[in-house]
């Protein structure tokens, strides 16, 4: 009995046991769990021509979300530098495309990292009060460059348009333009895959050890080798690439450059993502960015039907600044129930079905 | 003497406001030695210790290591020295694996570039791959920590916190060891266990040991030498037998212990 047991036992283990190094520090480190990454994958790719407009619109929101917030994961999840002018970045970024893109004519291919380049260059210069200044008081000090950067995008026209904006043309690949949501949708899913990816990647490296450690104890970071100040500024620079390529792709999305795309509210909603979603995850990036762009959604769905069965459109209106308040609402219930985030829920909930149904042997 | 010297601490004097809590110490340590510094609460131990690997600057005096003065640089690169430190409250990464922290250890030995690292090719990974071989088959063998490496620091328990750091700090290959309290907390078996490692990283690394203990027999036992320190003065130096002589050490210290 004891024998079949453990033979079960055994089996159902196989795909766990590890024979190099490398396996060990793969990603994803069972077959189950590449089984369903790639049927993720799949879904992903194949299912949108059958969604429809509306819905691949959405997702394309939630990819770029899902990259400019796993910047900010980055900077405060994986290194413990807050920033509360993470809206600031993406409004770098969001510029300097519609500025190369528009006015110097670049193609989006080039313009898009350039986008993220040019913010990564200012986050080089943004992070240095992080040498003398932490947690809140950097907080603060990333607000002042938020409102600066507001200021900016409002009264410098000839880079920025100005208050109303500038309009931003469908991306041409080879003088074909690619006007279809479609197609811009997998523009942005190459970009989300492969930024995540790299981001996963340099955690596993020596790079994302210094950044993690100098997030747990500068000191004795410090006391191992670690140049805390350098791997400080890289939090910056790398958070604010990424940063820089989710907003060149928010004004691809939406066609057009506003001020208000990047005011300190947009901010709070990237930190509302990752506390919600799970810091220092990738997980938590993707968990919070969906849940954060799907909630509002459904909210405004519902209020508009709210709106006509009372036949009363002024709910609507009334209701409008509910956005706000939900993302408030939600911080606050996840910092104190939940701080691990949507992500910690799965990870109980998958280490929960992986010693299922024999956890005791 | 000079000339043979690891390291060397030419009267170096800190104070914290009106504390005085190093005054004019002067210390050399020799290659290979297990050389403990000792002294009462407050005396300037930690103090001492900070001073060596950067993390205090001294007001005043300098620290050499192997006739290099090092007085001016800062303690990320002087642990590119090869001086490794364990803290007296255990200061891990505790938001990472037993595994993390101690290739943490390893930082300055890996070359890999960032874009090699970002998309996890070429000599990044054998890199990586190598110094994992080498920290499983030395340090987490050596430590036993196998069984725990993929477990959050943060859920040991206190003694093997106390490895993990240990762990962490041979990770970098120190040839100066500088161990803070490794014992405190302790009970007999840890603190067993604890020597043994002790004696085997000098004989089978070769490092040099700096170590503050406040258990005396342990210390007189393992110690080719001891250092003792009073208010921010040292009062001592020499060897077990030669210190337990010194009239002033049972003053401050074994008198005390004596009287109470």
């Amino acid at each position: 009995m004891k024998s079949i047991v453990t033979d079960l036992y055994s089996a159902y283990y196989a795909p766990y046991i590890k024979e190099s190094y490398r396996e060990d520090e793969a990603i994803f480190k069972s077959r189950f769990q590449r089984t369903w990454f790639a049927l993720l994958v799949f879904a992903l790719v194949a299912l949108p021509p059958f969604m429809g407009g509306y819905h691949t619109f959405f997702m394309t929101q939630v990819l770029i979300a899902v990259i400019g917030a796993h910047g900010l994961n980055i900077l405060l999840g994986y290194t413990g530098q807050i920033s509360l002018g993470h809206a600031a970045f993406l409004g770098v970024g969001g510029y300097t495309y519609s500025y190369l893109a528009m006015v110097l004519h670049w193609p989006f291919w080039l313009a898009i990292p350039a986008s993220g380049l040019t913010a990564a260059g200012l986050g080089l210069f943004i992070g240095i009060p992080s040498l003398r200044i932490k947690g809140i008081y950097l907080g603060v000090a990333t607000i002042a460059f938020q409102f600066i950067a507001d200021y900016t995008y409002f009264h410098w026209t000839t880079f920025s348009g100005g208050p109303q904006g500038r309009a931003v043309e469908a991306p041409a690949f080879f003088g074909y333009a690619m006007t279809s949501p479609l197609s811009f949708y997998y523009i942005c899913l190459f970009m989300a895959v492969v930024l995540l990816w790299g981001a996963k990647n340099l955690m596993r490296s020596k790079y994302g050890r210094c950044l993690m450690a100098v997030r747990d104890n500068d000191i004795s970071a410090e006391a191992l080798g670690v140049p805390v100040f350098k791997y400080k500024i890289l939090a910056f620079v790398i958070s604010s690439f990424y940063a820089g390529v989710a907003g060149a792709l928010l004004v691809i999305h939406l066609r057009n450059v506003y001020p208000a795309f990047f005011h300190l509210n947009v901010s709070i909603e990237y930190l509302a993502i990752i506390i919600v979603g799970g810091m220092g995850t990738v997980m938590g990036t993707i968990f919070g960015a969906l849940f954060i762009v799907l909630v509002p959604e459904i909210l405004s769905n519902l209020i508009s039907s709210l709106a006509q069965w009372a036949h009363n459109p002024d709910i609507t209106v009334l209701m409008a600044p509910m956005r706000l308040i939900i993302h408030g609402f939600l911080i606050i219930l996840f910092i104190l129930i939940e701080p691990a985030g949507l992500a910690g829920i799965w990870r109980r909930i998958s280490s929960y079905w992986k010693i299922w149904p024999l956890p005791y042997i | 003497m000079t000339e043979t010297s690891i390291l060397r601490v030419e009267s170096v004097s800190l104070s914290f406001g009106g504390i005085q809590a190093l005054n004019r110490v002067d210390l050399e340590v020799l290659p290979g030695e297990i050389l403990a510094i000792i002294g009462p609460n407050g005396a300037g131990k930690t103090s001492l210790l900070n001073c060596i690997n950067g993390l205090y600057r001294p007001d005043s005096g300098h620290i050499f290591f192997e006739n290099l003065d090092i007085t001016p640089l800062k303690a990320h690169k002087r642990a590119r020295l090869r001086m490794g430190r364990t803290f007296q409250h255990t200061e891990l990464f505790a938001g990472m694996t037993v595994l993390d922290n101690i290739k943490s250890g390893r930082t300055m030995d890996i070359q890999a570039n960032f874009f090699g690292a970002f998309f996890h090719v070429g000599k990044a990974v054998r890199e990586e791959m190598k110094h994992r071989r080498e920290l499983e088959e030395t340090v987490i063998d050596f430590l036993d920590l196998n069984h725990v490496r993929e477990q959050p620091v943060a859920m040991l328990p206190h003694g093997l916190q106390k490895r993990v750091d240990l762990a962490r700090a041979l990770a970098l290959n120190p040839k100066v060891l500088l161990l803070d309290e490794p014992m405190a907390g302790m009970n007999i078996e840890e603190k067993e266990d604890m020597a043994s490692f002790f004696l085997d990283i000098h004989r089978d690394l070769g490092a040099t040991l700096i170590w503050i203990e406040h258990d005396l027999s342990t210390v007189m036992n393992l110690s080719d030498r001891i250092c003792v320190l009073n208010f921010g003065e040292k009062i001592a130096l020499g060897t077990p037998d030669e210190v337990r002589q010194e009239p002033d050490v049972i003053e401050a210290y074994l008198g005390q212990e004596e009287a109470g």
